[in-house]
């Protein structure tokens, strides 16, 4: 299909910024390769240590830029889950906590041009929200029992009806972990391929003043799309906790 | 009948592309209507920050799902 | 016919070592980056509950305590001042009433003094108008003296003039006609 494109002009290879490369050989990819995602998962744990750590290194009373962007990350993260979990949910923090701070780094970090953005790839993302799928159930089973299944079971809907709720409410528990991690992965991809394609048009002299427009002003919309989607992850991670923590449901 | 196979794919790409457009309404329907909600009552407004962007999470969700059959289409099949 | 489309692919890009086109689902890469990614969690997690977060913890809960003191100490600065206020109010009333007092006792002591001096003025005035009156009675008691000589002188010379004789008589009458 690229050659169609090259016979145009264009050399667009929107995907090939997603390629997991070995760092130090050409040889296979095993499980303990050290490859362009263990690079750019080594930076992304760098910068959390650099904020969260070295950032609040002085304890400081009235607290330096790094330090009062570190607390305000902690205060947004710690709110969300005391208003959307419930006080129960408070010992869950730093799990939340982990998980925001850690997709706020990686997309960011993918914004860097020729940098590898570990977000984008399914199966990152897919172990992020398998991660809280597994969490929730086994949270909500140990601190409810079988209680635990009433979630399913809609006593506010009239009883001929419940079944089949009980049938839509069980699949779309089985979907959430999908959509968790295909929303996160998706929107990175998408982002990221749709930049490259306009990039790719820049080699034409005609075009070039307007793709490079749009680069940069998806660029922008990039930035904001890699904040939001951190915080939807982790607003949702909050959501489903809910489920396991709170007693409203029963 | 590879030729015929592309022409499918493509075809299919874009169509599933039209789902994207779909998204971008459901998600200006949601936004429009906190605003105008909002303006009614400004000071509920900022309580509702959350469900507003996790109601644009779960419209635009299915917009990238459109978007990734497109992908699958054009690279994966 | 996929793995013709495939091929195809393949052939067209090549630069496809991987299934498909799309790096996302090329699985042989998924246990490296799961592998990586669950490092990466961890250390991330464990440097965030030993270290980060019941540091930014405490930070929070010091500075809390902190602008709760602060407020405590404003509070009572506040209420000291207030305090001040209502004392500085006070001691301006008394300062005004004694103003007053030294205000009414000055213009007491004028109001005596002037009442005295006017007085003294009355008496002297007194003592004079009766001096003026001794003597202007003197004055007139000595002129009906000589009114009475003058006439008395007058008509005898006049008696003498016209041949007569002046006595008694001539005296008496003027007199009489004198204190008439």
């Amino acid at each position: 299909m690229e050659t169609e494109a090259e016979g145009n002009g264009f050399a667009i290879h929107p995907m090939d910024q997603f390629v997991v490369r070995p760092l130090f050989s050409d040889g296979p990819v095993h499980w303990y390769t050290v490859t362009n995602v263990t690079l750019w998962l080594a930076l992304a744990v760098l910068c959390v240590a650099a904020l969260m750590i070295f950032g609040t290194r002085r304890r400081a009373l009235v607290p330096t830029r790094s330090q009062s962007v570190a607390e305000l990350a902690y205060g947004m993260v710690r709110n969300m889950v005391e208003e959307v979990t419930g006080p129960e949910g408070v010992k869950y923090f730093p799990y939340v906590m982990t998980l925001f701070l850690f997709i706020l780094f990686a997309n960011l970090l993918g914004l860097i041009p020729a940098s590898f953005t570990t977000t984008s790839h399914v199966a990152v993302t897919a172990t992020l929200a398998l991660l809280v799928f597994f969490s929730v159930t086994i949270i909500g089973f140990v601190r409810k029992g079988p209680g635990f299944l009433k979630m399913f079971w809609v006593e506010a809907a009239p009883l001929p009806v419940r079944p089949v709720l009980a049938v839509i409410e069980l699949i779309s528990y089985f979907v959430r972990p999908v959509s968790h991690s295909i929303r996160l992965a998706g929107n990175l991809m998408a982002g990221h391929a749709v930049i490259k394609v306009f990039a790719g048009f820049a080699t034409m002299a005609v075009l070039s003043p307007v793709a490079i427009g749009a680069v940069t002003l998806i660029y922008g919309l990039e930035t904001l799309v890699a904040v939001v989607q951190a915080y939807v992850f982790t607003i949702l991670t909050c959501v489903y906790l809910r489920d396991a923590v709170a007693d409203n449901h029963h | 009948m590879n030729e015929l196979a592309m022409m499918g794919q493509y075809i299919g790409a874009g169509l599933a592309a039209i789902g994207c457009g779909a998204a971008g309404i459901g998600v200006g329907h949601i936004a429009g209507n906190f605003l105008s909600g909002a303006l009614r009552n400004p000071s509920a407004a900022a309580g509702q920050m959350a469900n507003l962007f996790v109601g644009i999470a779960f419209a635009e969700a299915l917009g990238i799902f459109a978007f990734l059959i497109a992908l699958l289409l054009m690279f994966a099949v | 016919m996929e793995h013709q489309v495939q091929d195809v692919a393949e052939a067209a890009t090549g630069h496809a070592p991987h299934a498909g086109g799309m790096p996302q689902l090329d699985f042989t890469s998924w246990p490296n980056q799961i592998f990586w990614l669950l490092v990466a969690l961890v250390a991330i997690y464990l440097l965030l509950t030993r270290v980060a977060l019941p540091r930014i913890g405490a930070v929070l809960a010091e500075r809390r305590g902190a602008i709760t003191n602060d407020l405590l100490a404003a509070e009572e600065l506040k209420q000291k001042a207030r305090d001040a206020e209502t004392a500085y109010n006070d001691a301006l009333v008394r300062a005004r009433a004694e103003a007053q007092a030294i205000v009414a006792k000055a213009k007491e002591a004028i109001d005596a003094d002037l009442a005295a001096a006017v007085e003294k003025a009355d008496a002297e005035i007194a003592q004079r108008v009766a001096v003026s009156e001794a003597r202007i009675n003197q004055i007139r008691a000595g002129m009906q003296d000589s009114v009475r000589e003058v006439a008395s002188e007058t008509a005898t010379a006049l008696v003498a003039a016209l041949g007569g004789q002046p006595d008694a008589s001539v005296q008496s009458a003027v007199a009489d006609r004198v204190k008439g």
